[in-house]
């Protein structure tokens, strides 16, 4: 099996968001990029298949080269090779274009992808691959086992999850629960000297034009003091929610 | 030309959301100058819709869609976006309508705006304001495709009624099997979920233990809310991962969310702040979650809740 894991390049969970050129770009400055979380779910879930079913898995991402120490921490993990597509990650439907150009010419089997990256949260970029290489797509899937070409996987529904059927090649959108919290890799100091072995390829994009452009940002509006109310003056707070919040 | 909205439903009725879409979906076409349509699969009453401005209404009764099907439905979706020249198609963050979105966007060959939280603030270029950066901040966003596809933030641009005289056209399409079959739908019933709900009671590590959620779930009952955690509260097991919240669980966009024994870490924080009112109860006064908060209670949640439940059931009561 040929799988191939999309590693977005995102700021750290606890990177604290600010802009610059008026507002029109993102500032970098001080800000630790990562795999992104959904990710780091998808590669630990590749890697139990390299290793229980033998399968080869090859991480992609859409981006500069300021981007290579984060494909090199997944190859730390355990990934074969990495592929870098040498263009800016502007736009869901550019990322997802450019993907499908490179799962076409690789012929993968399996592509995993996060539900959503952490920066611009676009959850577009699986199922517009999907769509592009035509390929069954599973959104959202929380459990996955593949045999042969069979898969049967779960996927989160509000309240619940639903269980379905379907075959390989396939593109999925993962998250939490395809492999637990306990069970995400760190890459160990064996992996992260292999890693500086491993091939890391860097292909230029196909031209594809963005459809969608982010012209500005802002950030969120400053929030007003917190309303003190006494433990035990709890009729204020139910006097607050009801007449001023109107919310109960 | 038109704008095109779909209106999701569960088991025939519509949800909040479905409402929310068609009364933005109005106010775009109104923007654009042109006709809303709103297509509907399997719902009983379609005809609620004219009461949010649906002047028209395509119904589709198909048995091969009783089963939500990303593919299929994005099969019509695209059928009815292209009978009816839509330039610009409406869906709600519902997850069923952030699995169809990307799929009805490639078969359009349209650009597309998850996580729109307003109205287009410009036409031409066609501009959408959206949430980004985990609700750490906007971006605004042009679409600059001929073609669009819009998937509105939950409770972002609310419900507003615009009543029309509307006029239904019930439809009827081939749809083609999907190659992922669903075979068990497994929900609890009973509970009202994250996605749905107005109100939502989330508690954290300050709880001590998972036999202290009683409590937890007797406040949320009271207030008819969901009940949600923090991430290591799932992580420990004490609650179901389905109820984890914030940046890398569920998004919370509630009218009101209550934090029991939560400290506010950035990551919480992301997940929650779409939420119009914030209420934290924490015995720790210095805990940051106070400042990302609209009221606050200082004390200890083991005082605190049983005498809440007592008083919103007498407050529920009168
Ligand atoms: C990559 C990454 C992603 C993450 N994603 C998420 C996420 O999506 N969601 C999330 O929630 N976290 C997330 N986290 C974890 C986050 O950083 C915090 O660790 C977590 O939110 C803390 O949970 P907590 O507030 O329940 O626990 P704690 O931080 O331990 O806080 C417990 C709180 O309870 C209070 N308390 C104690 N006793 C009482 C009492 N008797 N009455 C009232 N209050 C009391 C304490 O004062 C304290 O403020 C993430 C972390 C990382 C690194
Ligand atoms: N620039 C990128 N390069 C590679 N994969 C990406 C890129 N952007 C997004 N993805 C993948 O698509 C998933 C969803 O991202 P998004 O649609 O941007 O929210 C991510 O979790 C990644 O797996």
């Amino acid at each position: 099996m040929k799988i191939l894991v999309c590693i977005s390049h995102v700021p750290d969970t606890t990177s604290k968001i600010n802009f610059t050129d008026n507002d029109a770009e993102f500032d970098k400055n001080g800000v630790q990029f990562v795999i992104n979380p959904y990710d780091e779910f998808c590669l630990t879930r590749a890697m139990w298949f390299k290793e229980k079913q033998g399968a080869t898995v090859t991480v992609v991402n859409v981006g500069g080269a300021e981007t290579e120490p984060t494909l090199r921490k997944a190859l730390a993990i355990g990934a074969d090779d990495a592929i870098r597509i040498n263009v800016a990650a502007t736009d869901g439907f550019l990322v997802a274009k450019e993907l499908a150009a490179v799962v076409k010419a690789g012929s993968y089997d399996l592509v995993l992808a996060g539900k959503e990256s952490a920066d611009y949260n676009g959850q577009m970029v699986p199922g517009m691959l999907a769509a592009f290489v035509d390929y069954n797509f599973i959104n959202g899937c929380v459990d996955l086992e593949i045999d042969g070409t069979s898969v049967a996987a779960k996927r989160e529904i509000d309240g619940g999850n639903e269980t379905v059927s379907t075959s390989l090649p396939l593109v999925i959108g993962g998250q939490k629960g395809i492999v637990e919290e306990k069970d995400l890799r760190i890459p160990n100091m064996r992996g992260i000297m292999m890693a500086r072995k491993k091939p890391m390829q860097v292909v230029e994009g196909t031209g594809v034009v963005a459809a969608t452009n982010n012209i500005s940002f802002e950030k969120l509006a400053p929030k007003g003091a917190v309303k003190l109310i006494a433990a035990d003056n709890l009729d204020a707070l139910i006097d607050l929610l009801h007449n001023e919040a109107k919310v109960i | 030309m038109s704008v095109l909205v779909f209106a999701d439903s569960t088991d025939g009725k519509f949800k909040k959301t479905s409402f929310e879409v068609v009364s933005y979906g109005k106010k775009v076409a109104e923007q654009v100058a042109s006709n809303l349509v709103v297509l509907t699969i399997n719902a009983n009453d379609a005809s609620e819709l004219y009461k949010y401005g649906a002047a028209k209404v395509i119904a589709i009764t198909n048995d091969a869609l009783l089963t939500f099907n990303a593919k299929e439905y994005a099969a019509v979706i695209v059928a009815i976006a292209q009978k009816e020249n839509a330039t610009i198609v409406v869906m709600d963050s519902s997850i069923n309508g952030l699995y169809v979105s990307p799929m009805v966007a490639v078969s359009l060959d349209a650009g597309y705006a998850s996580n729109t939280v307003a109205l287009p603030s410009s036409t031409d270029p066609f501009t959408v304001k959206r949430k980004a950066f985990s609700n750490k901040a906007f971006s605004n966003t042009i679409i600059s495709s001929e073609k669009k596809v819009i998937a509105l933030a939950k409770n972002s641009f609310g419900i507003h009624e615009n009543p029309v005289a509307g006029i239904l056209e019930n439809f009827d399409v081939q749809v083609a099997a999907s190659g992922v079959v669903s075979e068990k739908v497994e929900r609890v019933t009973g509970k009202v979920t994250i996605a749905d709900a107005d109100t939502v009671v989330s508690a954290g590590r300050g709880m001590k233990g998972p036999e202290n959620w009683g409590m937890i779930e007797e406040l949320a009952s009271v207030l008819g809310a969901a009940t949600a955690c923090s991430k290591p509260v799932s992580d420990l097991g004490w609650r179901p991962h389905g109820e984890h919240v914030g940046q890398t669980g569920k998004p919370v966009a509630s009218n009101l969310y209550i934090a029991i024994g939560i400290s506010g870490a950035i990551q919480h924080l992301a997940g929650i702040n779409a939420s119009k009112v914030k209420v934290v109860i924490n015995s720790d006064p210095e805990a940051p979650f106070f400042k990302a908060a609209d009221y606050g209670v200082v004390g200890d949640a083991f005082e605190v809740i049983p005498t809440l439940i007592e008083k919103l059931k007498a407050f529920k009561e009168a």
